[in-house]
């Protein structure tokens, strides 16, 4: 329990950096960059959104600086992001609802999925040290993922999009299709899914790979492995249970860690495929100089993040009785 | 000379260390051509990179090797004069993000205590807040991003994963006795930390400069992709960007945009396998099976 509430703490901190952050960028830029967006603004919103978003970028505020960084706090804590220029005048987190439940399909799943298939294969490959896995994976995956995410996404639309044309290449459905519940309208998004989630699942893959690999050859030289070929277990049960848990320890840290450098890769395959998620959304609101929105989507990305590494600290206590007894 | 001697014995283990193994030499070989592409770009370019004077959408042929783009430019040129931009990048980043972890990473181990918790939740916290997004919110107040301020946002934000991980070698270092028999003599910790400390840690900070450098290959190229680089330098990120805005795969021109990711993996390509290399350096049982066979023979 202990264990959980440190990292419960880390938590808090790490999002009241990332919104402190977000609140000091725009006044040490030179020539506050949000002076010429709000002048386009006055006169269009009311006198109370107009208020806080002059809070969050410090603009004619005759309160100090102080106050203002708690009024600002306060709001994010609200959820009050202020007003969207790209669809104005819609509400900030109006225009972040529509777009969230695409990436959380499209990069949630395929993040997961590339995390559990690269740690079997990782893991697998140990295990047959010297075997075909063993010395086809790892040199593949290094170069693999060196790869820019992004250009993996512009081979892919060039080969499969536009040379053989088995799939869509752009957006998130067929924009003539009217979006309803219907097998039809589902197919047509899984249809736009699959290139883009290959991209990602194929380009993070090779990090699982490689980091499981290396635990596992370090665990598999242990005495309790040893223990157990010699009691006559069966290697499959050897292999999943004794090496395999231990090895996954230092993988989920690392899944936890390493996760900004995926959601970074997915901003830009987003992008690629003009898949309509936070990424794109995020690049979009750069474009506009829709500064509200650029601010809030930066929050809520590290949010998620920072919620997937506290998933993955659960995951641990929960494999590793070790967190749960001592400090 | 102390340290001219210590130079020349580490670049003879390297050596050595190529010639055995395929990844690290495959790695050094990809390096050693970007760097002299990037010294003498212009004894490679068959044409001006910049001139729009050939017929555009021209197909790959002997003069054209990889065609033109529909500006009229020669695609091959532009990847040759674009190498100096990532190289550079890849360079100077890697460089000052390996110093920033080292100081950090090492000063946290080696003082203990409330300045270890703190420059560790510093690491932490700077290694969890996804980085890219970061970068783009950084740079979307000012449109678009010069060489230096790229260089500065990719280090203030790349230099955490590798503090992270010299500060957990340098702890398991300071208590074994030779450094506390450096201590005993009455070393300053200076002399401790550059003499005794760090040099047995130089395989996991050389894979920390190759780690970085990569990051800031990739993250530079994806920034200046989608337009917040300086849209008008040399660079593969910026044919990218070009190549995209014009659609260069959906016109067919697929070359165009092709060529400069290609060299862009290129180059990622060569750091990882180098980087790949250095980690079995730092951790004997990774090493390939067979060769740890010859070597028990010999």
């Amino acid at each position: 329990m202990r264990f959980l509430a440190r990292r419960l703490g880390f938590l808090l901190i790490a999002l009241w950096a990332a919104m402190t952050v977000n609140f000091l960028i725009p006044r040490l830029m030179p020539g506050n960059p949000a002076e010429a967006m709000m002048g386009r603004l006055r006169g269009h919103i009311n006198p109370a959104s107009l208020k806080a978003l002059e809070v969050a970028f410090g603009i004619n505020t005759h309160q100090s600086l102080i106050s203002s960084y708690f009024q600002y706090l306060n709001n994010c804590v609200h959820l009050n992001f202020g007003i969207s220029l790209l669809d104005f005048p819609e509400p900030v987190s109006h225009v972040i609802s529509q777009a969230l439940p695409w990436s959380l399909g499209l990069v949630g799943v395929s993040t997961i999925l590339g995390f559990l298939i690269g740690t079997m294969l990782g893991a697998v490959a140990a295990w047959r040290r010297g075997g075909a896995l063993d010395s086809v994976l790892p040199p593949v995956f290094i170069v693999i993922s060196a790869f820019p995410y992004f250009f993996l996404g512009l081979l892919f639309i060039w080969f499969f999009g536009l040379t053989l044309g088995w799939f869509p290449i752009l957006g998130g459905y067929t924009e003539t299709v009217t979006p309803s519940l219907t097998f039809g309208f589902i197919g047509n998004i899984l249809d736009h899914s699959i290139l883009p989630a290959f991209t990602i699942l194929i380009t993070s893959i090779g990090g699982w790979i490689l980091t499981m690999r290396n635990n596992m050859i370090t665990v598999v030289a242990e005495d309790y492995v040893k223990m157990g070929r010699a009691k006559g277990l069966k290697p499959r049960r050897i292999l999943w249970q004794y090496a395999g848990r231990n090895a996954l320890l230092p993988n989920l840290t690392g899944f936890a860690m390493s996760l900004g450098f995926v959601i970074s890769g997915a901003i830009l395959v987003e992008y690629v495929f003009n898949y309509p998620g936070l990424g794109f959304l995020l690049l979009q609101a750069v474009e506009n100089e829709d500064y509200p929105l650029m601010q809030a989507l930066f929050l809520l990305i590290t949010v998620a993040v920072l919620v997937a590494i506290f998933i993955a600290d659960i995951a641990t206590a929960l494999l590793d009785p070790r967190t749960r007894t001592t400090s | 000379m102390r340290a001219l001697r210590l130079l020349g014995n580490l670049a003879g283990r390297s050596f050595r260390f190529m010639r055995r193994d395929k990844k690290a030499a495959a790695g050094a070989i990809i390096l050693f051509v970007l760097l002299v592409l990037t010294a003498f770009p212009s004894w490679f370019t068959p044409h001006d990179p910049a001139a729009e004077i050939y017929r555009p959408g021209a197909a790959l042929s002997w003069s054209h090797l990889l065609g033109t783009t529909s500006f009229g430019q020669d695609v091959f040129s532009q990847v040759i004069a674009g190498t100096r931009q990532s190289v550079m990048i890849a360079l100077i980043v890697g460089f000052l993000c390996t110093i920033l972890s080292v100081i950090i990473g090492i000063s946290a181990a080696y003082m203990g205590g409330f300045i270890d918790d703190g420059l560790s939740l510093l690491t932490d916290v700077v290694l969890v807040i996804p980085t890219f997004p970061l970068i783009i919110v950084i740079v979307g107040y000012l449109k678009s991003a010069s060489f230096w301020l790229m260089v500065f946002v990719l280090v203030f934000t790349g230099w955490s994963y590798g503090a992270r991980q010299l500060r957990v070698q340098a702890l398991s270092l300071r208590n074994r006795d030779y450094l506390l028999a450096a201590k005993a003599r009455g070393e300053s910790s200076w002399y401790v930390i550059t003499v005794e400390l760090i040099p047995p840690m130089t395989s996991l900070i050389v894979a920390n400069f190759l780690g970085a450098a990569l990051y800031a290959v990739l993250a530079s190229a994806g920034l200046q992709f989608v337009g917040l680089g300086n849209i008008n330098t040399e660079s593969w990120g910026t044919m990218l960007y070009w190549a995209q805005n014009n659609e260069a795969l959906q016109t067919g021109l697929p070359l165009w945009a092709l060529a400069p990711g290609v060299a862009i993996a290129i180059l990622g390509s060569g750091l990882a396998l180098l980087n790949y290399a250095f980690d079995e350096v730092a951790n004997p049982a990774l090493r390939p099976v067979r060769a740890t066979k010859k070597r028990s023979v010999a």
